[in-house]
């Protein structure tokens, strides 16, 4: 059922359209205007609330959360400096988790799309178990990595059992369960929209490739990997997006530790626990703007431009 | 050693699936813990849990407020969504290329954007936060999912079908309601349970636009730092086992329309 959105970022010309013929007519203003204005007044206008707030400045002897409106661009200066680290983490931390959910996610959806074909039972099937993480809450799986990597948990008795890891040693709290817990979080969204691209290729080009001599491994990467090249962008934005600005996996209750927060936990905190909407929402533009050129460079260089 | 790859990549992939799936199976074998007050060592099996889910504080009025919630905005969403859809392949417009930048952009960003800025223009207002605003912003963010989801259904609806119903005297409306509308309910549907899925489940907008409304997600998150209650496990495994069930009857039901398609062709 989730797979439309999981073609959101993939072009356009993968689907078979019918020929559309587009007429003007008064309708299409009726049928865009409630959901445009809608998004204008909640998406549109909170941007520029937030830019509004980035520039605020303390009221002389106010309560702790009063601000008026000032433009104080020391702001930025200030939270750059204060939270280098955090915004460091955030994107270290993300790129990695997006590499490894490529790695993982793209030999499980080349599995289910090419492989399981000749077997469609088991290929809806398996399908089912790639979305069934959607239906159950991610707060929860969360917390169960937290548990199963605890000091007296399974993972960590069994590493020190055969001393893979030194007797003192710890998981949760660590960059390594953050990243482990992105990875894991965004698995889904990497694997389902390269499946989708994968399930449409025809394997007679594959075959052809065979003909001509080529070995598999040549095959794959002059044939289906550049073919699926769709897939992996939208699965990689889908992953590397929401995973820049993720605060669950990074927050000291779940998988992190003080020394691992990223941006969304002091954006978090600055605005809803110290109440310093200023930094948070400079904060908030800092990571939109460099996400939005990240991915503007990213997808030029891929050569997608059609996103929607 | 080719035979051996081969071996390999399926090795791989049941691991990956496996690490998939651990999560889910840890959540609910612990909604039959019998434990006490926090839900982390193993205590033996019991139903209790599952008998009185509403046993432990707050947990099924934070269910309740959730598919409140979930079921409000699914329906805004959907509603906004599909026009826009149909809009967006039937209709030539101006500014068309600045509306799918509209649509596309709050995909692009990330929530805790979204739910800093909704909620910074709610403290500029002074608008009070609870339901209601977390109803607004579940909707905000749901309406883009649902266009991509529906637009791909209306894109390969033939548009002869609908001429063909002008041809045969049909007004706009009944055209729309008896020839459109039912060969769009197949993407429709999809793009409202889409819509429920991500906003049930969704915390960190909803934390920065709650105030003191508490959400199914919410009270997960709150209760983390003190140890989860096995009752909400039993809701998440519910939840779980309803989606999977809807999701199973839906895959049969599309198999058997088609067999019968299949028949009478």
């Amino acid at each position: 059922m989730a797979f439309g959105a999981f073609q959101t970022a993939a072009p356009a010309g993968t689907q078979a359209p019918v020929a559309q013929v587009q007429r003007k007519s008064p309708v299409a203003l009726w049928l865009l205007l409630p959901g445009i204005l809608y998004l204008i007044l909640f998406f549109v206008t909170p941007l520029f609330s937030l830019v509004i707030t980035s520039f605020q400045a303390p009221v002389p002897g106010g309560f702790l959360g009063e601000f008026q409106n000032s433009f104080r661009w020391e702001n930025y200066v200030e939270v750059v400096s204060t939270y280098f680290s955090h915004i460091s983490r955030s994107f270290i931390y993300a790129t990695l988790a997006t590499i490894f959910a490529l790695l993982l996610g793209y030999p499980i959806a080349y599995v289910i799309g090419v492989k399981l074909r000749k077997y469609p039972l088991l290929q809806a099937l398996s399908l089912v178990l790639l979305i069934a993480p959607f239906f159950i809450s991610f707060l929860l799986r969360t917390l169960a990595w937290k548990q199963i990597f605890s000091d007296e948990g399974f993972f960590v008795g069994v590493l020190k059992t055969f001393q893979l890891i030194p007797s003192d040693a710890y998981l949760t709290g660590t960059p390594f369960s953050v990243v482990f817990g992105l990875t894991y979080m965004f698995l889904p969204f990497m694997a389902l929209p390269i499946y989708t691209t994968l399930e449409k290729l025809d394997l007679r080009y594959v075959e052809a490739g065979g003909d001509l001599y080529a070995n598999p491994f040549t095959v794959f990467r002059t044939v289906t990997l550049p073919l699926s090249i769709p897939g992996v962008i939208s699965g990689t934005l889908l992953t590397f997006i929401p995973a820049t600005g993720d605060y669950i996996n990074a927050s000291r209750d779940f998988l992190g530790s003080t020394d691992t927060a990223m941006m969304g936990n002091v954006i978090e905190a600055n605005f809803l626990v110290l109440q310093n909407f200023p930094a948070a929402a400079a904060l908030s533009l800092i990571l939109m703007m460099s996400i939005l050129i990240l991915v503007s460079a990213y997808v030029r260089r891929s050569g997608t431009d059609d996103l929607l | 050693m080719r035979g051996l790859g081969k071996y390999l990549l399926w090795v791989y992939t049941g691991m990956a699936m496996v690490f998939l799936l651990i999560p889910i199976v840890y959540t609910i074998v612990f909604s039959f813990n019998d434990a006490r007050r926090t839900n982390i060592v193993w205590r033996g099996f019991t139903f209790d849990n599952w008998l009185d889910v509403c046993n432990a504080q707050d947990v099924c009025t934070a269910f309740g407020n959730s598919l409140l919630v979930a079921g409000v905005s699914t329906v805004l969403a959907t509603a906004m969504g599909t026009a826009i859809a149909i809009a967006l392949v039937r209709y030539r417009f101006r500014f068309r290329n600045s509306t799918t930048l509209l649509l596309f952009l709050p995909m692009a960003t990330p929530e805790v954007v979204l739910g800093a800025g909704l909620a910074a223009q709610f403290l500029q207002l002074g608008v009070q936060k609870g339901l209601p605003t977390i109803i607004i912003a579940h909707t905000m963010f749901c309406i883009s999912f649902v266009v991509v989801t529906v637009r791909a259904r209306v894109a390969v609806l033939d548009p002869a079908l609908e001429e063909a119903g002008r041809d045969l005297y049909g007004s706009p409306s009944q055209v729309f309601w008896r020839v459109t509308f039912p060969l769009l309910v197949p993407g429709i549907t999809a793009a409202a349970l889409l819509s429920f899925a991500l906003s049930f489940d969704d915390f960190i907008i909803t934390n920065f636009n709650a105030g003191p409304a508490m959400t199914f997600p919410r009270f997960v998150y709150t209760a983390a730092a003190r140890g989860i209650p096995a009752e909400a496990n039993v809701i998440a495994s519910a939840v779980f086992f309803a989606a999977i069930l809807l999701v199973l009857i839906a895959q049969v039901g599309g198999a058997i329309k088609r067999k019968r398609l299949a028949l009478a062709g």
